[in-house]
């Protein structure tokens, strides 16, 4: 019973723990196409999705309810309850009753408008128009879409719920869709429908009467997991996730199909997915709630001290003072001890405003503040997608000023995943280059004339070159030039589309095979078309029709693939393209000096970060391969080691081969990435690199954007299969590491020591070493006794890379740093692959980029390019935490100096928690007199302009080692705070002992007192705010006068007579104001109190800044004197480009197309296809069966999980020779 | 949230279209404005706390208080103050007998004289003080049992006082008034001055007792019910006196309508609370005579009679009477002078050493030494 009244108190709670209800119920879904009726009678969720908690009626309770379970306000409350007994009321109800009220109010209006925002996007998703079969097709909202329904879904429409695939309009039942909301893949992907049902066409007859069955399983948040069973005409047939079509998924390339709904609305997977985002904290948050805890204790104490007092007060001058002041009931039938522990409790009340409820909320609105900067940074805007950055939590602002850790996803993230075909080395002549009349290389920029293709009508407009002796080359058909061509026209898996004439549009599978056929395309041999058994290109305008007679595939093992066909010509070729180490070995030796040439060209190549391929035929003769075909046909029937035998076969064909040259394309970086990531390393801040690429890949990617240079003392390679072997290749690399350091530390003591903190850039001193480590090492890296090895030699690095990363793994990498560096994580990603981590570290960044946008729903912060990283964390992030931590020093002090005098004044009032201050002054300190002038200065606050933060990345160093703002600073504002409140009690204390007013009457009243403290705080804390204020904007200024003006207005107002004359009781001060602040000695008193409490403080500061001046009070000086000059010009380094070999065979590419080509089961019979194409091969139901087990069985492979790549390893074991042998010469020198 | 993220994707993957035709003109435009405040360039005065702002400023400081300071010292010393403990503590006090004997009912009051001398003749109008110590007017519970709109002339608050009053708010089932533990416990001796001439005869020396009170307290705060001072016996019918007292609230004063009843300017005074345990409160006025030749109180013995009716041996309390002249800044006050003296002074010194470690350790900060 509880738990339902629970439930449905608190209805956001969300799915899932109605999930977790339903689950226990529903064991097995038993849905009826085309049966409202039955599939009514059980309790399946309907497609209405409601995320908002609230409705009008429900609002007050909830949100209420909702508030005070929150710490603070309860404390609050209880406090307020406490100051309703009379015996222990030291403060009127009224002092903390408006604040919380007003604490209260804010965030209630603020929930509202979210939960506003929340319904209305309910409603706009809900009301969505999708077709549904009632009878016969007819439009619905997509909320009233029941489970059992049959939905007509159309090209690039969103699929409205988890469906049943029935039929298509391609053949076979199949249809593609984009997964890019559910796992960030931007391939498509092939669905497939039961062929019973794909016989069903779009019969909309056929489709009503439809009645099938459907058992499966409960709803579950697995996307890629599906089991159940269709019971149709006494018929069983297994459903699995081939046949789904989930909610969230758009249909490509694909007219129309049809849907039976199986999950709707919340039950659907994507829903099941959308976990409620753990709530993040900043360490700040962590330490303030340390803080308070310690401030309760301090209370507490002080608490006690006071209570002892006043029993001891009570029993030696109390008893014998109650002539004139009777003791209350309680204590005159008790005794003093119950008198003292009625003043614990009156103390904790009035002492209460050490922890102001106005902390959380000014926290909470400086961190909303800073975020709406980073919203409104036009510095972080992307033109080109229009997309502003975006902080997508309120919470975490100044942590973005104490960042030690970056992780980095590199697809989409470091790079744009855009393939452009940028050089390439033909017969031993490079191209690609442009250079002027004296023979100079020209830089390429976007203003550089590109070569023109108009003489190809079939070219691609977005292709650019720059080079044009390429096209003349061409154009007067120099037969390697178009042996060039054509092989990349030919040797490729790639699917043309051509809707109308002439628009062809490839569908690569992965785009560096896209960039090298579009190149092809644009140079006069366009792919146009293809058959399982033919490929037809367009060369210079003519077609040209050869017949595909094998694949020979690519897999990570042989690094290559091949095409064998026929020319019309009736001449057998034999193409092949690959890793240029693995295609140098399959050469002809007549090859040597081309090879000599083209390796020196790829070198080249390389250094530019360019990932290259190396390309290579063979005339073949007729009788040779004829008898391999045999073979081959053999190969591929035999049911054990199929593979080897196939890889023996191709092996052996693969031989002898003519070197035609290499290509390089470019695997195109985000703007800037490399300058980023050369600030953020200045900055201190580690960049970890985690990709789900290949080791190749990705090391090729660390060169181009500086992580990997070559002069980096040594790059150490990880790719041990086994524990043993990978804890011994860590243990080695950390042995080398810190042996060698060891070395070289003597010699760098002084040197450092003589750079020491001054010196901006003393990190490019130290020795940098790399580690990059392979996936399956990484699974084994991070077993618990290995995890802190791969720990400590990671950390030893300057940069590491993991490659082959699982999302899972990412997360666990991010984990390991998070809970054993105490660090501050950051986790930047633009793919669903990354939102474990995001969701993992500290701060979670998503590039709101091309694959989808989940990365950026999971995510804390998001925008659209990685350099805006640099922006976020040295711009905002820095002046976020140093806003934050002034802040807090400024709040805590203030609190304390206006607490704490209660406290002196307790040893003299008796210890009877007399409050020193006006009740209505307590009210108002904290939430008039003293908010907006703090709140300018925890929003406005600059100390180091934008520029200069960029230049300095070393001043982002603070905010790592956590210095503006720990417990030691805590300590030392306490301490001022308390200062201060001792100044400011006894200063009045000594001038009121005697003091008398300049008409002889005496001033030396409580009220005239309370003032003079009240007006000198008032004063101290301004000028207090005035001083730590670094940047005076307009608002400071009006905030800063503008609070003392209203101190003095609210000052007279309260102290009225007419305010006296209508409420006598509230407003005793009458006429204390008058009287007291016209006397000169209470001013003197004023004076002297400000001065003797200021003086100190500012005496300490300018010695701190001027004999240990921090790189911060530097660049200040610097600035001030630069603007008085003019401003300069910024004088960053400019980021050097690598020149290291790097052969990279870099495709993310994935095994088994060249299959599906062969088998021609992903191609579609359209009319519209130009060019002469063949019929098609007669499908029979054996036919069928085969391709649809092999569009499973390559699925399936693409769901494993990356196959270990044997060469890979061999490849890095040889990068660690390398690099060894290099730092040994380096050593001998 | 999860549907507003559902739905923000969807409005993202329903324009496929449009990113490969470069559609930004028909797309709404986001890009932020380009305020000085939104990109957080408001210009601002920046400054730094440099030598050449610090400095100074110690400097100045020293110089204006030092001299403030000596300023006070001196005036508060030209300020003539006697006072002299009557409470009776000692065997040989006149006020011993007086002290012993305590009962706040008792009819026949007791009267001691203290004879003293002043040393110096005392010019301009001289005030004269009670002072009590260890009268702890600031405690909590006694601050808070008064009834201020009772005192401001509420009639229904006459009546039924406050709850606050508590124990001190009805006696014989009638409400006190005025109530509560302040107006319970006024300060009820009477203090006359006597010059004694060299002669030997008595001068009564004339003491005014009214212009003691703040004006807003007797005008505005303090006001007798129903406004007519004249017949105030019937106004306060119903009530009762405070236990402590001897007399009614309008009994105060009977000679003078004007002081009587709530607005006694010694029960203003009484009632207008101390801030510490130790204090003194304006008692009456002696005012400047009208020829300016002799002083208003010359050199010479006086006797200071006292009606003893306010006992504080019980809790180790002293009674004072003080005779003071007063000047611009108010009474004898020396700490304010001294105070000054040593602010200014320690700023001053705190400048000189500022000053040469600044000369001598200091940091010079310059440009050319960050970006080395």
């Amino acid at each position: 019973m509880a738990e339902k009244w629970l439930w449905m108190l608190m209805p956001w709670r969300g799915c899932w723990s109605s999930r977790g209800k339903r689950d226990g119920q529903e064991e097995e879904r038993h849905v009826r196409a085309n049966d409202r009726d039955y599939n009514d009678k059980f309790p399946y969720a309907d497609n209405h999705i409601k995320t908002s908690k609230y409705n009008v009626f429900t609002f007050l309770p909830i949100n209420l309810f909702e508030q005070f379970q929150r710490v603070a306000n309860t404390y609050f409350l209880v406090l307020l309850i406490l100051q309703l007994i009379p015996e222990i009321s030291s403060l009127s109800w009224v002092t903390t009753t408006v604040p919380l009220v007003l604490v209260l109010v804010i965030t209630a209006v603020k929930d509202a408008t979210d939960d506003y925002f929340r319904y209305k996007s309910d409603q706009q998703v809900n009301n969505r128009q999708s077709q549904v079969l009632r009878g016969n097709l007819q439009n619905e909202k997509w909320m009233n879409v029941c489970v059992g329904d049959i939905v007509k879904l159309e090209n690039n429409q969103f699929v409205a719920a988890d469906t049943l695939l029935l039929s298509s309009s391609e053949p076979y039942g199949l249809c593609y869709i984009e997964t890019a909301e559910l796992d960030g893949e931007t391939n498509l992907k092939v669905r497939q429908a039961l062929t019973v049902t794909s016989d069903l066409g779009a019969d909309i007859a056929k489709l009503a009467d439809f009645n099938g069955e459907v058992i499966c399983e409960p709803p579950n948040n697995k996307l890629d997991r599906f089991t159940g069973t269709l019971y149709w005409r006494d018929n069983k047939y297994p459903l699995d996730n081939e046949k789904m079509l989930l909610r969230g998924c758009v249909l490509r390339n694909t007219d129309w199909c049809f849907g039976m709904v199986i999950f709707a609305g919340l039950q659907t997977k994507l829903m099941q997915n959308c976990g409620r985002t753990k709530f993040k904290r900043t360490s700040i948050d962590k330490l303030m709630n340390t803080l308070v805890l310690w401030i309760f204790g301090f209370l507490v104490c002080m608490g006690v001290i006071l209570a002892i007092g006043n029993t001891i007060w009570e029993q030696k001058v109390g008893r014998s003072f109650s002539v004139y002041l009777l003791w209350d009931e309680p204590i005159r039938n008790n005794n003093v001890v119950f008198s003292g522990f009625l003043t614990f409790w009156s103390y904790i009340i009035i002492l209460n405003t050490m922890v102001p409820i106005s902390l959380y909320l000014s926290v909470e609105v400086i961190r909303l503040g800073h975020s709406y900067f980073i919203n409104w940074d036009r510095k972080m805007y992307y033109i080109q997608r229009d997309t502003p950055a975006e902080a997508r939590t309120t919470t975490l602002n100044e942590e973005l000023g104490q960042v030690e850790f970056i992780f980095s996803d590199k697809t989409g993230t470091l790079t744009q995943n855009i393939m452009v075909f940028n050089k390439c080395s033909i017969n031993g002549k490079s191209y690609g280059d442009v250079y002027d009349e004296f023979g100079h290389k020209v830089e390429i920029t976007e203003r550089t004339a590109c070569v023109d293709f108009s003489f190809n009508p079939l070219s691609d407009r977005k292709f650019r070159f720059h080079d044009s002796s390429l096209v003349e080359a061409v154009k007067i058909e120099e037969p390697s030039v178009q042996e060039f061509f054509r092989l990349l026209a030919l040797c490729h898996t790639v699917m043309p589309e051509e809707k109308n004439e002439g628009d062809l549009v490839y569908q690569a599978q992965s785009p560096d095979e896209g960039a090298l056929v579009t190149a092809a395309r644009n140079f006069g041999f366009v792919f146009r078309s293809r058959t399982p058994e033919t490929v037809t290109l367009y060369e210079m305008g003519t077609a040209v029709n050869y017949q595909l007679l094998a694949i020979l595939d690519f897999n990570n093992v042989r690094k290559r693939m091949s095409v064998i066909v026929r020319n019309p010509a009736g001449h057998i070729k034999l193409y092949c393209k690959g890793a240029d180490t693995i295609i140098f070995d399959r050469l002809d030796p007549s090859n040597q000096d081309l090879m000599n040439t083209t390796s020196e060209h790829l070198y080249e190549f390389a250094g530019e970060g360019l990932r290259t391929l190396a390309l290579a035929y063979k005339d073949l003769d007729e009788n040779v391969l004829e008898e391999w075909m045999k073979r081959l046909l053999y190969a591929s029937t035999v049911i054990e080691n199929r593979e080897e035998g196939l890889a023996d076969l191709y092996e052996e064909i693969e031989t002898g081969l003519m070197l035609l040259g290499a290509t390089a394309v470019e695997d195109k970086l985000q703007e800037g990435v490399p300058e980023t990531i050369a600030c953020l390393t200045l900055a201190n801040i580690k960049i970890w690199v985690l990709t789900g690429d290949k080791l190749e890949t990705a090391m090729n990617i660390g060169y181009s954007c500086n992580m990997l240079r070559d002069d980096m003392s040594e790059v150490f390679i990880i790719s041990g299969h086994t524990s043993s072997e990978v804890l011994q290749q860590l243990r080695s690399a950390k042995e080398h590491i810190l042996g060698l350091s060891r070395v070289s530390s003597t010699a760098d003591v002084e040197k450092t020591d003589e750079f020491s903190d001054d010196s901006v850039f003393e990190e490019t001193i130290i020795a940098e070493y790399a580690l990059i480590i392979n996936g399956h090492s990484l699974a084994h890296a991070l077993e618990p006794d290995l995890e802190q090895v791969l720990l400590e030699t990671a950390c030893l690095c300057k940069t590491v890379i993991c490659c082959r990363v699982t999302p899972m793994q990412k997360a666990q990498v991010v984990e390991l740093v998070k809970t054993n560096k105490m660090a501050v994580t950051l986790a930047i990603g633009d793919g669903a692959n990354d939102v474990s981590m995001i969701k993992t570290a500290h701060i979670g960044v998503g590039i709101s980029g091309q694959e989808g946008m989940q990365a950026v729903l999971a995510s804390d912060y998001s925008f659209a390019q990685f350099r805006y990283l640099q922006r976020l964390l040295l711009v905002h992030g820095r002046w976020s935490y140093f806003r934050m931590c002034n802040f807090l020093f400024y709040f805590f002090y203030k609190n304390f100096a206006f607490t704490v005098v209660h406290f002196w004044f307790g040893f003299f009032c008796g210890f009877s928690a007399q409050t020193v201050y006006d009740q209505w002054f307590i009210t108002l300190f904290n939430i008039v007199y003293t908010s907006l002038p703090v709140l300018a200065m925890g929003l406005f606050d600059q100390d180091v302009n934008e520029a200069n933060s960029h230049r300095f990345p070393s001043l982002y160093r603070p905010g790592q080692l956590n210095l503006l703002f720990n417990k030691r600073q805590f300590f030392l504002c306490t301490l001022q705070g308390m200062g201060t409140s001792f100044l400011l009690f006894f200063i009045p204390y000594g001038a009121f002992c005697l003091a008398v007013s300049d008409d002889g009457s005496h001033i030396s009243d409580q009220q005239a007192f309370a003032v003079t403290i009240a007006t000198s705080l008032v004063i101290v804390v301004s000028i207090q705010i005035g001083l730590d204020t670094y940047y005076w904007t307009a608002v400071n200024h009006v905030f800063v006068w503008g609070s003392l003006a209203v101190y003095f207005a609210i000052l007279f107002a309260m102290h009225s007579d007419g305010l006296f004359s209508i409420f006598p009781s509230h407003f005793p001060f009458i006429g204390t104001g008058r009287n007291c602040l016209t006397q000169k000695s209470v001013w003197l008193v004023i004076m002297l109190t400000t001065v003797a409490c200021v003086m100190p403080g500012l005496a300490v500061r300018f010695l701190k800044t001027d004999l240990y001046p921090t790189l911060t009070d530097k660049v200040r000086c610097l600035q001030q004197a630069s603007r008085k000059l003019r401003p300069q010009e910024q004088n960053l380094r400019r980021v050097r480009r690598t020149s290291s070999r790097r052969s990279a065979y870099a495709f993310s590419h994935q095994q088994g197309y060249g299959e599906l080509i062969t088998s021609g089961k992903n191609m579609k019979v359209t009319a519209s296809t130009a060019g002469p194409s063949p019929p098609l091969s007669p499908s029979s139901p054996g036919r069928v069966h085969n391709s649809r087990s092999l569009i499973e069985s390559t699925l399936k492979r693409k769901g494993e999980t990356p196959v270990a790549c044997v060469s890979a390893e061999a490849y890095g074991t040889s990068g660690t020779s390398e690099g060894n042998t290099r730092t040994q010469q380096t050593l001998m020198d | 949230m999860m549907a507003s993220n559902y739905n923000a994707k969807e409005e993202y993957g329903h324009q496929p279209g449009a990113t490969g035709h470069g559609g930004a003109g028909t797309m709404t435009n986001k890009k932020p404005d380009n305020t000085a405040f939104k990109q957080q360039r408001l210009p601002a005065w920046q400054p730094i706390l440099t030598a050449g702002a610090v400095l100074p400023a110690f400097f100045v400081i020293g110089l204006i208080f030092i001299p403030i300071g000596v300023g006070l010292f001196v005036t508060s010393n030209n300020i003539k103050e006697f006072a002299i403990d009557y409470t009776g503590v000692d065997m040989s006090s006149p006020c011993y007998n007086c002290s012993q004997s305590y009962s706040w009912n008792s009819t026949k009051s007791c009267t001691c004289s203290v004879p003293f001398a002043l040393d110096q003749p005392f010019e301009s109008n001289v005030f004269m003080y009670y002072g009590l110590s260890n009268f702890y007017q600031n405690h909590r519970r006694y601050v808070k049992s008064r009834d201020d709109s009772q005192l401001n002339g509420d009639k229904t608050s006459l009546q039924s006082p406050s709850k606050e009053c508590e124990p001190y708010r009805s006696s014989d089932n009638k409400p006190i008034a005025p109530c509560g533990a302040i107006a319970n416990s006024l300060f009820n001796d009477t203090l006359e001055l006597y010059y004694i001439d060299p002669n030997g005869s008595r001068t009564a020396i004339p003491l005014v007792k009214k212009g003691i009170a703040w004006w807003t307290d007797k005008h505005v705060k303090f006001r007798n019910p129903s406004g007519n001072n004249n017949n105030l016996t019937v106004v306060f019918q119903g009530t009762s006196k405070p236990v402590n007292w001897r007399k009614a609230v309008y009994e105060l004063d009977p000679s003078d309508s004007d002081n009587n009843g709530f607005i006694n300017e010694d029960f203003i005074v009484w009632m207008r609370t101390a801030a510490l345990p130790t204090f003194r409160k304006l008692y009456r006025i002696i005012q400047k005579k009208a020829n300016n030749l002799t002083p208003t109180l010359p050199r010479g013995e006086y006797i200071l009679e006292v009606t003893y009716n306010y006992p504080v041996r019980s809790f180790n309390g002293r009674k004072r009477m003080i005779l003071s002249t007063i000047s611009w800044m108010g009474g004898k006050n020396p700490f304010l002078g001294i105070a000054y003296i040593t602010v200014g002074s320690v700023c001053f010194c705190l400048g000189l050493v500022l000053l040469s470690i600044h000369y001598r350790y200091g940091k010079r900060n310059n440009s050319a030494e960050i970006s080395s």
